[in-house]
């Protein structure tokens, strides 16, 4: 049998918690303190503007582009470099008074005219301000519609200290994942957001696991604490936790690496996201679950177990 | 007997994996490129057409592979891009422009497939190339403009029935109707109680003002009808354009989406969407000076206008016809080879341009062209503000009565193409602009799909190899299984007619490989398991298996909970995402427990055995 961990112990983890918990905890203000201070680096789809990605035949200098830009009254461009050598990307601020939705076949017309090489069209993207004020709300509207109902189901499901210890997971991953964002100043777009959902997906997954083996130790072993039934239900469960984790994180790579520069920031999120996914949900969880002092008693079902409920069926 | 399905468990898997594979096969043979003949007004397409185009293309030396005609739709297929481009210059030609005539991808799929009602997946936009706009309609402008319509007709009516009145104007969307006197606000009251409909008339006895309120009803009505004709006129001005498979709908309240597969020119694309020019004829008022005017004296009733190329005009106010009676319009030229626009009404436009000049022969009448561009600003509920710029685009004496047909001289050739293919499309009743735009190239396009499929492709190797190593023989069937799942995902999604896979669907797909191995690795776990606390071996499979279930439900449930709001709220592209996301959850519960535990059982399952190769 090949396994990850091989061990019939129970491992402590819990006698780290405290530790661990004063790392999340100093993470998490990290994090706020960036995203309130740096903020995100909002893309077009939040902010508004027009996107050019265009591609050469050759290498293009960007210097001679934003010349060419400048000289055509785009000296507000910002050019840089996408995914390889020969593609470009321009994005302008919206602008008053210019027809915006024009912008972009200007841009490829004076790009045309200045280089003798073919200039090909790879994609334009315009998003008017209001449209970009309306992704942002519905964004957030839609990550707090998530975290409320994720909530509901799990406290339906579980006790309440479960249920808050897992949705403080979820939360402590989307502000980590959202303060890595705002540290490294990666682009938050429309399919970043959608990647945080499913992390958000992904760590409730994981973190759901493990808070019904918490439950099932709970009332299987009668004569543990608090802290060795989180031990061994955490040990339990860890190889699934690690296993599932690897083959996530296996595609993701995948998809990091080929699956295009356009689903970089998508991949980037969920592979961040799915790290600490993992980790939330066997520190976290269960040591807010414990803070608010769960017990056996808590978690039993409401009705009498019929005798003999938990023997095999006879067949 | 313990793990051991009954005989129709088993078929129902088998049957459900060979019907999702029956229907994600189209998805392996690929599109032809193809020309999409369709029939503009008044033409049809029948066998005639085919045997034209038929015969055009032999002329021309383009081997076809295949012509049919399909749904009042006639489909070329061709070998090649290169034939596609000659194909659709030389049906152009030789239909003319009764017909519209597009560049398609058609599906190849094989004409057995196709009648089962199997067809490969839709693809979204950024991967097949493409404009995406999204346009947001002038509410404001749309009342103002019925409300005005109201007013006009108060007036005629009003001096019809002899009732003298000393203003009739608009505020807001409320008529007011000032009267001379007693006897005339008596009469007027009396003539306008009731008779029209969607306006309550409010009397002012004090002032002798009688107001027509229009209801909310009437006000929503117009809004509505604003919509639905501005959706009207997109598809008539797409069809102009010669797109296959356009997709216009409304989007909330005051929103329309077009999406135009395919079409590289954006740019003429946006004008002629884009555009919400209208015409006007109106009466040039002759009585008084133009120079009095412009010294700010314009008098009661007219109005001072620019003119394009010239100096400024003195209109009357009163509209004689506007754009939306225009039947047809097309460009002409003149014996001296200028370019015109012939203009055809249809009857309630004939008539009332035929009534409005009679008397007037010999006077100037004015074309004024309407253009509403969309300013930045917003108002206090966050609509849009349009400023209409109304220009003078030519003044004609009229020389005899007009009728149903007449046309406009004096505009360039490029403005007469561009003007004739406007008033053709109809005037938008309301003006319209493009909040937000998305195009994707057809390289760029390609490119996503090589890249999608690539990491598909090689997230499903390294997961395979990793479950095999990791869980042996119990790990080729959660392969098996992962197999199935892809199977079932893409068979479902070319069943969906409204699911369109994008790269964030692609993306989707991906993460639905490596996540839906978690059922079975959380399953495998607990035989592993019941295997170390000395059970049997059928002991421990079916103990993994029931322990395991609520947990797989409870975790997938959540994900979904995830993925239905993500396809609330999100647009196309991550719409895609949480369509492959959702079904994928799902499927893969189902491919994961019922399907992995029917092949566990038909391996192991009533066996005797020693030991688990888990």
């Amino acid at each position: 049998m090949q396994e990850i961990i091989k061990t019939n112990e129970r491992l402590p983890f819990m006698r780290f918690r405290g530790i661990m918990g004063i790392i999340s905890a100093l993470l998490v203000v990290a994090s706020i303190v960036s995203l309130s201070v740096n903020k995100l680096n909002f893309g077009l789809d939040f902010t508004g503007g027009t996107l050019l990605e265009v591609g050469f035949e050759k290498a293009a200098d960007l210097n001679r582009v934003r010349g060419a830009l400048d000289q055509n009254g785009f000296g507000d461009a910002v050019v840089q470099n996408y995914g390889t050598q020969e593609d470009i990307l321009i994005r302008l601020e919206p602008r008053e008074g210019v027809k915006a939705e024009q912008l972009g076949t200007d841009i490829l017309s004076s790009l045309r005219s200045a280089f003798e090489q073919t200039v090909e069209m790879r994609r334009i993207e315009f998003v008017g301000p209001n449209v970009g004020d309306e992704f942002i709300e519905q964004g957030g509207l839609a990550m707090l519609t998530a975290l409320i109902c994720i909530l509901l189901y799990i406290a339906m499901r579980f006790e309440w200290r479960l249920a808050v210890g897992a949705v403080s997971a979820l939360a402590h991953d989307v502000i980590l994942t959202l303060g890595l964002f705002s540290i490294l100043g990666l682009e938050f777009d429309l399919t970043v957001l959608a990647a945080l959902l499913a992390v958000i997906g992904y760590s409730i997954n994981d973190t759901v696991v493990v808070c019904d083996r918490i439950r099932e130790t709970f009332r299987k072993f009668s004569k543990l604490t608090p802290i060795q039934t989180v031990n061994r239900a955490l040990t339990d469960t860890l190889s699934r936790t690690l296993v599932t984790s690897l083959t996530t994180i296996l595609v993701l790579l995948t998809l990091f690496f080929l699956g295009g520069p356009l689903i970089h920031g998508f991949a980037t999120a969920l592979l961040f996201g799915v790290v600490i996914g993992t980790y939330s949900s066997i520190y976290i969880a269960s040591t807010v679950a414990l803070a608010f002092g769960v017990s056996r008693e808590d978690l039993m079902p409401p009705e009498v177990e019929k005798e003999g409920a938990d023997q095999d069926p006879l067949q | 007997m313990l793990n051991k399905y009954p005989l129709w468990k088993n078929l129902l898997v088998i049957f459900v994996v060979l019907m999702a594979a029956l229907y994600a096969l189209p998805n392996i043979y690929g599109e032809d490129p193809a020309v999409q003949v369709s029939a503009n007004r008044n033409a049809t397409i029948d066998t005639s057409t085919m045997d034209r185009v038929k015969s055009s293309l032999e002329n021309a030396d383009i081997q076809a592979k295949s012509i049919a005609l399909e749904e009042e739709q006639l489909l070329v297929r061709l070998n090649s891009d290169d034939e596609q481009l000659k194909a659709r210059e030389t049906i152009l030609e030789s239909l003319g422009d009764d017909y519209i005539v597009a560049l398609n991808l058609a599906p190849a799929t094989p004409g057995w497939l196709k009648s089962v009602g199997a067809q490969p997946m839709k693809l979204g936009l950024d991967l097949r190339g493409g404009v995406h706009f999204l346009m947001e309609i002038d509410m404001d402008e749309a009342v103002r403009k019925i409300v005005d319509g109201m007013k006009d007709t108060i007036r005629t009516e009003l001096r019809e029935e002899r009732i003298r009145y000393s203003a009739v104007r608009v505020n807001d969307t409320t008529v007011e109707v000032e009267l001379r006197n007693e006897e005339a606000y008596a009469a007027a009251a009396s003539y306008l109680d009731g008779r029209y409909q969607g306006y309550t008339l409010v009397e002012d006895d004090e002032n002798q003002l009688l107001q027509l309120q229009m209801t909310d009803q009437k006000l929503a009505e117009t809004r509505d009808y604003a919509v639905s004709q501005n959706i009207t006129i997109m598809r008539n001005r797409v069809n102009e354009l010669g797109v296959a498979e356009p997709l216009i709908q409304r989007q909330g309240a005051n929103r329309i989406v077009v999406e135009l597969p395919g079409v590289q020119d954006t740019a003429r694309a946006k004008e002629i969407l884009g555009a919400t020019a209208t015409l006007e004829f109106r009466m040039v008022d002759s009585e008084n000076d133009v120079r009095d005017a412009q010294n700010g004296r314009v008098p009661f009733g007219s109005e001072l206008l620019p003119m394009r190329d010239g100096p400024q005009q003195l209109l009357k106010e009163d509209v004689i016809l506007t754009g939306d009676h225009i039947v047809n319009a097309g460009v002409g030229y003149d014996e001296y080879n200028r370019p015109q626009v012939n203009i055809t009404l249809d009857g309630v436009g004939g008539n009332k341009m035929s009534m409005a000049t009679k008397d007037h022969v010999g006077q100037p009448m004015a074309t004024v062209f309407i253009e509403y561009k969309a300013t930045d600003e917003r108002d206090a509920e966050g609509n849009l503000q349009f400023t209409k710029n109304a220009e003078v685009i030519n003044v004609a004496t009229i020389q005899s009565r007009l009728g149903g047909s007449f046309r406009i001289t004096g505009v360039g050739a490029n403005e007469a193409q561009n003007l004739a293919l406007l008033l053709r499309a109809g005037a938008l009743i309301a003006p319209i602009q493009i909040v937000e735009e998305r195009t994707v190239g057809p390289s760029l396009g390609q490119q996503n799909i090589d890249s999608g499929t690539q990491a598909i492709f090689w997230g499903f190797i390294l997961v395979l190899a990793f479950m095999v190593v990791y869980y042996k023989k119990f790990g080729i069937v959660a392969n098996c299984a992962l197999a199935a799942n892809l199977i079932l995902i893409i068979g479902v999604m070319s069943m969906i007619p409204g699911a369109t896979l994008t790269l964030p669907g692609m993306a989707g797909i991906v993460l639905t490989v490596g996540m839906a191995v978690d059922a079975n690795v959380l399953i495998f776990e607990r035989i592993r398991e019941e295997i170390k606390a000395k059970r049997s071996p059928q002991q421990a499979i079916h103990h993994g298996y029931d322990s395991a279930l609520s947990t797989i439900a409870d975790a997938n449930v959540t994900t979904l909970i995830a993925a239905l709001i993500l396809f609330a709220i999100g647009n196309g592209p991550i719409k895609g995402f949480a369509i492959t996301l959702a079904i994928g959850i799902i499927t893969s519960m189902f491919t994961a427990i019922v399907g992995t535990r029917a092949i566990v059982n038909s391996v192991w399952g009533g066996k005797k055995l020693s030991k688990l190769p888990i």
